[in-house]
């Protein structure tokens, strides 16, 4: 069953890809607001007239 | 701070959301044919191209890939430049991306028919296919990470991590699981055999479900709900928590796709504690989605939109909670290989996916047409339409399920099996029935959908381009570390950092795999004997018309499957398989240890015209194995790369092989002759005969009794 090892490895690898991404984001902040970040996707400007046409 | 102009595509939005519904039309009509086929067999017609075996790989391929796929590229590409406040990085990598995607799918719909497949559920896609997949994703993967890396929004919204974890995911799945050996353009053997294809396989399709189905659909509805209902996620602390969670648990739950088979217990222990603890994240994703609507019901009341991303969240909290379930050995013993789960995951598709997409497409078309819908009232009726047809779809087969298992599993005072496999399938058709005409309601509300959003079109017109403008992110001072990247990124060595890294992956791969794979590939059970060159052939041909789809080849160890089917599978009896054909479903019997079971003309006469043989049987007829010759042109190739996998053909067999294959097919043809059939002994059919009668048969053979016809 050295397939076990193989899936193991590889799904290990890329676990361990998201917790250095997970680290990464924590430490640059990208969690520390937990409030704008919900609100301002509701705020952009796509759903109005495209202007300079 | 300076502002920055860019412009947001929305023609590639368009093409993405025409892709998605027209894909959706096809996948679904097949979906629906194969059902009534289901019920009435004679809608197979005896002809090859549209047989169940092999329109159900097109209907899967096509709702998944085409239907779903396009449903995520349609989502990523309108909310990821306005979610980073960027165009999105290479506009000639979008177009490659949607035209290759689409190519894809094309060839997918001109080699399913055609009975070119691997054989694979959800991954049979022959393997220029797989690779030009496999080009396209990272076409995708660079725009999107380039987007990302040029983004002048710092903070990457939910959504978007949930992008990058599909992204990086199905990557790694769909490469891993695909590796095969070639034999012709269109013809290959998987790498791995017997067990160890059976866990990769299911390792990818639970993720496939995981990462296709499941997370690039979160991330749409982490924007398209908010934006729908005008208000922000209920909690988004909570929604980075629940993909984290579900990011690190999702990928070990593949082992519950194989519970009670020859796969160690660890494994299929491992499989099951993952897939309970996903509950959790997964009904957290849930529960924020609907709390999102709290105390805006008045507005679902009436928004068509909000009321299919309601019962898209209903029926994933559904889905998701009954996968755990499906999980625990003692439900997955009866709820295995029954229509439990074809009911499951179409709650799924036609709930979560479907109507997410539905609500999507609803809410981006008029915005980007720069119009409004053209009817709330018929897209109210779609919802209408769509919410019955879900329910009349699952609740039959969820009802036939039980009765099926529960005859399956019923024996008489005397010890007997109480029912013929034939008899449980007679009394659960009029389900069969109710079920198609559930997906042909479900169907009926999508073509609505089309002609509403056809009529949204007309009256609009496309905003091809919209404009916006941001600060840019360099105005803000960096932290040191992050200095690196970003000149990096000026210079934009990101395409050769990932294509190198892939080609280093695959490299190591493809180095490592067979060695490893061969090795362990040496027969534990010493009567276990490859397949001769005339059932390598069936077994082709076997692969080739889909059998799997219906027919399982694994007896896991209980009292019923036993007494009806035979010893239960060993581990050892499936080294040569390549790729294994376990299956997932029995419409039809398990056909593990098929050898012996009937003589020759009854496979002649059951293949030519099944109903006349067992009366009620659905089996479509396969007259054409009867007319069509068998091509031994392939069988030196087939032999050499069989060898090459580390099957122990003797030397130089790869020359010879065709004439053991003659001699085998006369001594069938002779047997068929006494028992008054005039065969041709070079047609298909004996090749499938000689599989059919092979399969199984190892373990009664007598150790001292080797195989003659390989010397």
């Amino acid at each position: 069953m050295i397939v076990i090892v193989l899936l193991l490895a590889v799904s290990l690898s890329v676990a361990l890809g998201f917790l250095v991404a997970f680290i990464w984001s924590a430490k640059t902040g990208q969690f520390d607001d937990s409030f704008s970040p919900a609100n301002k996707i509701l705020f952009d400007k796509n759903n109005q007239e495209p202007k300079n046409q | 701070m300076q502002l920055e102009k860019f412009t947001y595509d929305n023609k590639i939005v368009r093409n993405f959301a025409f892709a998605t519904i027209i894909w959706s039309i096809v996948g679904m009509l097949v979906g629906v044919i194969i059902a009534f086929q289901l019920a009435y067999p004679a809608l197979n017609f005896g002809i090859p191209y549209i047989s169940f075996g092999r329109l159900r790989p097109l209907h899967t391929n096509a709702v998944i890939f085409a239907f779903v796929g396009n449903g995520i590229f349609t989502g990523t590409y309108y909310m990821l430049p306005r979610l980073l406040k960027a165009s999105m990085w290479n506009k000639t990598l979008s177009y490659i991306h949607f035209w290759g995607w689409q190519l894809i799918i094309v060839f997918a719909a001109l080699t399913l028919p055609f009975g070119l497949t691997e054989g694979k559920e959800y991954a049979e896609l022959i393997w220029p296919i797989d690779i030009a997949i496999t080009i396209i994703w990272v076409v995708f993967g660079v725009n999107m990470f380039g987007t990302i890396l040029t983004r002048r929004e710092r903070h990457l919204y939910v959504a978007i991590w949930f992008l990058i974890g599909t992204w990086v995911t199905v990557a790694m799945l769909h490469i891993v699981n695909s590796f095969a050996l070639p034999t012709s353009l269109t013809h290959s053997y998987s790498w791995y055999a017997g067990v160890q294809d059976a866990l990769v396989q299911w390792w990818y399709g639970h993720n496939a479900v995981a990462f296709f189905l499941t997370t690039p659909y979160l991330g749409l509805m982490y924007y398209f709900v908010p934006k729908a209902a005008q208000r922000p996620i209920y909690s988004y602390r909570w929604s980075i928590i629940h993909f984290w969670a579900l990011i690190f648990i999702y990928i070990w739950a593949g082992p519950h796709h194989l519970l009670y088979t020859a796969l160690p217990d660890w494994a299929q222990s491992l499989g099951v504690v993952f897939s309970i603890m996903l509950i959790l994240p997964s009904w957290g994703g849930m529960l924020n989605g609907i709390f999102t609507l709290r105390g805006a019901w008045d507005k679902v009341k009436e928004d068509p939109i909000l009321k299919m991303f309601i019962v898209a969240l209903t029926c994933y909290g559904m889905s998701t909670f009954e996968g755990p379930m499906l999980s625990l050995k003692n439900v997955n013993a009866i709820a295995h290989y029954t229509d439990w789960i074809i009911a499951h995951v179409h709650v799924g598709a036609l709930g979560w996916n479907g109507f997410l997409t539905f609500g999507m497409l609803y809410w981006l078309v008029p915005r980007i047409f720069n119009t409004t819908l053209y009817s709330k009232k018929w897209a109210n009726t779609h919802f209408l339409i769509g919410t019955i047809g879900i329910l009349l779809y699952a609740i039959p087969l969820y009802w036939a399920s039980f009765s099926q298992a529960l005859m399956w599993k019923e024996f008489t005072a005397e010890g007997q099996l109480k029912y013929q496999f034939l008899e449980t399938v007679t009394r659960i058709l009029p389900m069969y029935i109710l079920r198609a005409l559930g997906g042909t309601v479900y169907l009926a509300g999508v073509i609505l959908m089309v002609v509403n959003l056809y009529k949204t079109v007309k009256a609009g017109s496309l905003i091809e381009v919209e404009y916006a403008e941001a600060p840019s992110l360099q105005s803000v001072p960096l932290p040191a570390g992050k200095q690196f990247w970003h000149s990096a990124i000026e210079r934009r060595p990101l395409r050769m950092l990932l294509l190198s890294l892939i080609v280093v992956a695959i490299g190591g791969a493809i180095e490592l795999i067979p060695t490893f794979l061969i090795k362990e590939n040496i027969p534990t059970i010493s009567t276990v004997k490859p397949y001769t060159p005339l059932e390598l052939q069936g077994r082709d041909i076997y692969i080739r018309e889909g059998c799997y789809t219906c027919h399982s080849q694994m007896i896991r160890p209980f009292r019923d499957e036993v007494a009806r089917y035979g010893d239960y599978s060993k581990s050892g009896e499936f080294v040569y398989d390549h790729p294994f054909q376990w299956g997932s479903k029995r419409t039809g019997p398990d056909l593990a240890r098929e050898g012996g079971k009937y003589p020759n003309s009854w496979h002649y006469r059951h293949m030519n015209a099944p109903e006349e043989i067992s009366q009620g049987s659905i089996m479509p007829p396969y007259n054409w194995l009867l007319d069509d010759d068998l091509d031994t042109t392939t069988t030196p190739v087939k032999i050499r790369a069989m060898q090459t996998l580390g099957v122990p053909y003797p030397k130089g067999y790869d020359e010879k092989a065709n004439a053991d294959l003659r001699i085998q097919a006369e001594e069938i043809t002779t047997d068929l002759k006494t028992n008054k059939i005039k065969a041709n002994s070079r047609k298909e059919i004996i090749a499938v005969i000689a599989y059919l009668q092979r399969m199984g048969t190892d373990l009664k053979r007598a150790p001292e009794k080797e195989v003659k016809n390989l010397h």
